[in-house]
Parts: C-alpha cells; sequence; structure tokens
C-alpha cells in the first residue's frame, strides 16, 4: 500500500513538473514580446521601462537560464506578478483557494453519494419505471451545458421563487460571526455545489448501475446465495463492494471535469474562488494569473487522485496486499 | 448496409436523434439564405420578447440583434467546431493510439506516458489557457479543443490495436512481406474502426458543449455567432430577460442530445455482440 502511494506521488510530481514547463513554453509561444505583454498590463511602455522588465523577469538571459529560473520560482511557491491586481499571484491563489476547495469537495461527495445511491436503486428495480426514469435524466444531464444548468437554476430558485440566494459567499455587510456565518456560507453554497454535483451525478448513476448488474452475475454471488446468505448483505457486502472500484476509477478521472466547471460555476454565481479569478484574468488578459489557476488546478486534480488511489486501497484489499 | 440499418433503426431513440441533428443542419444550411443580414446588425428595439413581434419570432435581444438569426447561425459554428475539432483529435489520437499498441516495448511506454499527462491536467482548464494566450478564433478555438480531446481516442486505439496485433491475419500480412506502416493502415485500422467511429459521435457532442462553454467566458470567435455567446451575453440580464439565456440553452442540449443519441445507436448497429451482454 505504501509503495502503491509513493509510486502515485513520484507521478504526481513529474506530471506537476511537465505543467511547469508547458506554461512556460506556452509564455513564450504567445505572439508579441512577453515584456511587452507586462508592460501593457502595467499600463506604461517607454522604451527605459521594458528594459528593465527584461532585466527583472531575466528575459534577456539565455532559454536554458529562463527555465531553470522559471521552474525553481514554482517550486517555491513563486507564480509570477499580477501587475492588473498589483499583487503576487500567489496571494491571489491563496485568497480564493479555500472557496474553491469547499465548493469542489462539497460538489464531489455530492455526485458520488446521490449517483452511487440511484445507481444501486436503478440496478435493483433493473426494468421498472424507476429505471427508465433514471437512465433518462442520464441522458438529458449529458447533453446539458453545465453553465447553463446553473443559470437555470439561479432563476428558479433565487430569482423567480427567492428561497436560495443567488451569488456570492456570504451576505455582504451582515458581519455574522460563529456559527451563524456558518449558516450563511452553507446557504450561498447549496445552490453552486449542488448545480456542479449534480452535473455529475448522471455519470455515477449510470457507472453504478452497469456495475451492480455486471458483478450480481459473477459465480461467488450466485455462491453467496446459495449459502442461503440474506439478500441486503449480499448486495452490499458482496456486490456493492465490488462494483464500486469502477465506481473510484471514474471517480479519479472526473475530478479534472469538477476542478474544470468550476470555472463555469463560480462565474455565474460570483463564488470568490480561482474559478472566478480565471474568468477574470480572461477579460483582462492577466496571463500570470491564469497560468497561475491552471498549475493549481491541475495540482488540486492530483490531489483528488490521491485521495481516490487511497479510497481504491480501502475498498480493494488486493491492493494493499500486493505492493 | 442494411442489416446496419435494421440494428440501429431499433433503437429509437437513436432515430429520434438522427431527426434533430437533421433538422439541426437544415437550419445551418439554410441560415444564409433565410437571414441573409449579419446575425449581429440591429433589427428593431432591444428585449423585444418572443411571440411579439411579426418577423421577430424569438425577439430581440439586448443590442436589437435578431434571436432567431442568432440561433440559425450559431448551428453553423456548433457545427463546425464540433465536426472538425473531432477529425483532429482523431488524426492526434489514432497515429499514437496505433503506434503505440503496434510496436508495444518502450514506444508505447513513452507515448501512453505523454496521453497520461494530458488526461491528468483539466482539460477545460488548459483549452482556457491556450485559447486566452493565443488569441480566440474559430482556427484556435478547433485546435485547443482538438488538443484536450485526443487522449482517449489514443487510449481507445491501442486497446484495439493490442489486441488485434497478433491475429492470425496480421501475421499474413507480416509473411506476405508488407511494411509495418501498410499492415497498420490496411489490415489493423479498419478493423478497430466500429468503436472509433461510436467515440467520434460523441466527441462531437462533447466539442459542442465545449465550444459553448469557452464562449460564454468570451473565449469564443468574437466574428462569429454562437450559441454560449448568446447565453454569456445575456447573462447579465437574466433578471429581466431571462428567454435571452433559455433559448439558445435549448438549442444545445437538443442538438447534443441528438448526438449522443445517435452514438448509442451506432454502438448498437456496430457492436451486436455488445449489445447482447449490456442489460
Amino acid at each position: 500500500m505504501f509503495g502503491f502511494i509513493a509510486a502515485r506521488l513520484v507521478t504526481a510530481v513529474f506530471i506537476l513538473l511537465g505543467i511547469v514547463v508547458l506554461n512556460f513554453i506556452l509564455i513564450h509561444a504567445a505572439p508579441g514580446d512577453p515584456a511587452a505583454v507586462m508592460a501593457g498590463e502595467a499600463g506604461a511602455a517607454d522604451e527605459k521601462f521594458l528594459a528593465d522588465l527584461r532585466t527583472q523577469f531575466g528575459l534577456d538571459q539565455p532559454f536554458t537560464v529562463q527555465l531553470w529560473n522559471y521552474v525553481s520560482g514554482v517550486i517555491q511557491l513563486d507564480l509570477g506578478f499580477s501587475y492588473r491586481q498589483q499583487m503576487p499571484v500567489a496571494q491571489l491563489i491563496w485568497d480564493r483557494l479555500p472557496a474553491t476547495l469547499l465548493l469542489t469537495s462539497t460538489a464531489f461527495v455530492i455526485s458520488i453519494v446521490i449517483g452511487v445511491i440511484a445507481g444501486v436503486l436503478a440496478a435493483q428495480m433493473q426494468g421498472t419505471w424507476w429505471d427508465t426514469v433514471i437512465s433518462t435524466v442520464a441522458l438529458l444531464f449529458y447533453a446539458t451545458p453545465l453553465f447553463w444548468v446553473a443559470l437555470m437554476a439561479s432563476l428558479v430558485f433565487s430569482v423567480f421563487l427567492g428561497w436560495l440566494p443567488g451569488f456570492g459567499y456570504e451576505t455582504i455587510g451582515a458581519n455574522y460571526t460563529g456559527l451563524a456565518r456558518v449558516l450563511d456560507i452553507g446557504t450561498h453554497l447549496i445552490l453552486p455545489a449542488s448545480t456542479l454535483g449534480l452535473f455529475f451525478t448522471a455519470i455515477y448513476m449510470r457507472m453504478t448501475r452497469a456495475s451492480m448488474l455486471e458483478v450480481s452475475r459473477l459465480d461467488f454471488v450466485k455462491t453467496a446465495r446459495a449459502k442461503g446468505l440474506r439478500s441486503s448483505v449480499i448486495q452490499r457486502r458482496h456486490i456493492l463492494r465490488n462494483a464500486l472500484l469502477p465506481v473510484i476509477t471514474l471517480a479519479g478521472l472526473q475530478a479534472g471535469q469538477i476542478v474544470g466547471g468550476a470555472v463555469l460555476t463560480e462565474t455565474v454565481f460570483a463564488w470568490p474562488g480561482i474559478g472566478r479569478l480565471m474568468f477574470e484574468a480572461i477579460n483582462q488578459r492577466d496571463y500570470n494569473v491564469i497560468l497561475g489557476v491552471f498549475f493549481i488546478s491541475a495540482a488540486m486534480v492530483l490531489l483528488f487522485n490521491l485521495i481516490t488511489d487511497l479510497l481504491y486501497g480501502v475498498v480493494d484489499p488486493r491492493i494493499r496486499l500486493t505492493s | 448496409m442494411r442489416g446496419f440499418w435494421r440494428r440501429y433503426s431499433r433503437n429509437r431513440g437513436a432515430v429520434i436523434g438522427l431527426f434533430i441533428l437533421l433538422a439541426v443542419i437544415i437550419c445551418a444550411a439554410a441560415a444564409p439564405f433565410l437571414f441573409p443580414r449579419s446575425p449581429w446588425s440591429m433589427v428593431q428595439r432591444p428585449f423585444l420578447p418572443p411571440f411579439t413581434v411579426d418577423g421577430l419570432m424569438l425577439g430581440t435581444d439586448a443590442l436589437g440583434r435578431d434571436v432567431l438569426s442568432g440561433l440559425f447561425h450559431g448551428a453553423r459554428v456548433s457545427l463546425l467546431v464540433g465536426l472538425v475539432s473531432t477529425v483532429v483529435a482523431l488524426s492526434i489520437g489514432i497515429p499514437i493510439g496505433a503506434l503505440a499498441g503496434y510496436y508495444g516495448g518502450l514506444v508505447d511506454d513513452g507515448l501512453m506516458r505523454f496521453t497520461e499527462f494530458f488526461q491528468t491536467i483539466p482539460s477545460f482548464a488548459l483549452a482556457i489557457v491556450l485559447l486566452a494566450i493565443f488569441q480566440p478564433s474559430l482556427g484556435y478555438i478547433i485546435l485547443a479543443i482538438a488538443i484536450v480531446s485526443w487522449p482517449p481516442v489514443a487510449r481507445l486505439v491501442r486497446g484495439e490495436v493490442l489486441s488485434l496485433r497478433h491475429r492470425e491475419f496480421v501475421e499474413a500480412a507480416t509473411l506476405s512481406g508488407q511494411s509495418n506502416l501498410r499492415i497498420i493502415i490496411w489490415q489493423v485500422l479498419p478493423n478497430a474502426l466500429p468503436p472509433i467511429i461510436v467515440l467520434a459521435s460523441l466527441m462531437v457532442a462533447t466539442a459542442i458543449l465545449l465550444e459553448s462553454s469557452l464562449s460564454f467566458l468570451g473565449l469564443g470567435d468574437p466574428n462569429v455567432m454562437s450559441w454560449g455567446y448568446m447565453i454569456g451575453a445575456a447573462r447579465t440580464v437574466l433578471r429581466t430577460a431571462w428567454w435571452l439565456s433559455f433559448i439558445p440553452g435549448i438549442a444545445i442540449v437538443l442538438t447534443v442530445l441528438a448526438l449522443n443519441l445517435i452514438g448509442e445507436g451506432l454502438n448498437d448497429a456496430l457492436n451486436p455482440r455488445l449489445r447482447s451482454r449490456t442489460p
């Protein structure tokens, strides 16, 4: 188990390094001189200023030296400077990261829990109208753009019905403290987290259903039945436990989609996370912020992947034993 | 061919999907004839609700542009981006997967690590980064979508090639002295085609969703009208004119749903054995 996790950690580090190099290449592949771009962002562009910028950021040095400087900077969590916001990018991201972690992890849990429950129900009621309803809903969810679902959800539940706040992280100017503040953030979280989470529910639902049906046909399930075990025990301990393995694999693969989806959800609901930060940076063409958020979101995906790997080890004893 | 259609049409949803897609294609083709004026031009007062003015069935948007005209012209962009980016993604993914599966060993290891790298990084964020750095134009949008969507193709093709690699007909072709490239193109790939076609139909759907999301964020081509742009532009007036966000969304849902249904139908028609196994 330890060796397994260690191997995954090493891979994760290499992937992060790869992204840093990719970022570096992208900045240099961008049309125009990086110094001119930065000067444009800072709102001044005489020759002296450009030359200063080149020296300050080492742009007058050879390519390999620049690459080394960039990589070692990122390792020390220096993600560059945002001239638009007059702040280091790392600081900007650090301030916004908790909101995004709260949103994505809530959505992640919602999608898996509801998806697995609905999938188990659909498998147990195979062929009934409930099964059809679940499959149809899944098909519709696949076809719907996330940002549109978010807009429609805020329209219905916030504008028309007035049940929930449609934007922001907490009530501005309310200055709640303690439990009141937690509750306030919680109510603001409901719409964005359930939109983002429910959007991915369909995938887990279908996967759980298919996987449950497949496992229930295997020989060891027949043996369990023949032994006279109760059906609920077989469902839970024999079928579900095995059926969850592909679902967990899928959860790891979907992590990137959820983090990507956060950009859209946070944009629609004005949730002050790094997704919203990225949207603002797009409109201001603030490259350092865009690349910084990209790097951090990749790191988040790797973290989610690592968690699913650990879960895999918990659910499947073979992984714990073999490595 | 007739057997194909019989198996395809047994899936009722797939037939419905085909009709929806045909309707969208007709709209896209008819756009320049039915709405010869640019969809960007102002035709009436802004914020006219649907079904209130003759000749403007779906009303006007915040800048007095004809919403119906925008929908028709938007269909062109969605279909074009969906189709071309899928073709580009296939032309990246198929060679990589085929080489990895056919040669195995170090080639396989190297190419698959490369594929995994692209599969791990959040694809939507990468597409944003690519478009933010290389100014958004139709060509770059297509390229960015292709770059983030080829890995599943490579993995699928690799798996198929791996299972076909040691079959008798491939060994026969090797013995007859055909070159590796010839064998891959003429013997192996045609046999791997059915699952690739199914995947491609789903990729067109995903590409359309991606394009609309990017345009929504303001990373669309500023010269072409697209459904995602229409929703993004209407976002700020959601409270007063919700239908401006609602209508283009329905267009996206219908088109993507149609493509997904067609994908399921193709799967039934091309993999009859698979069909009987899955409930």
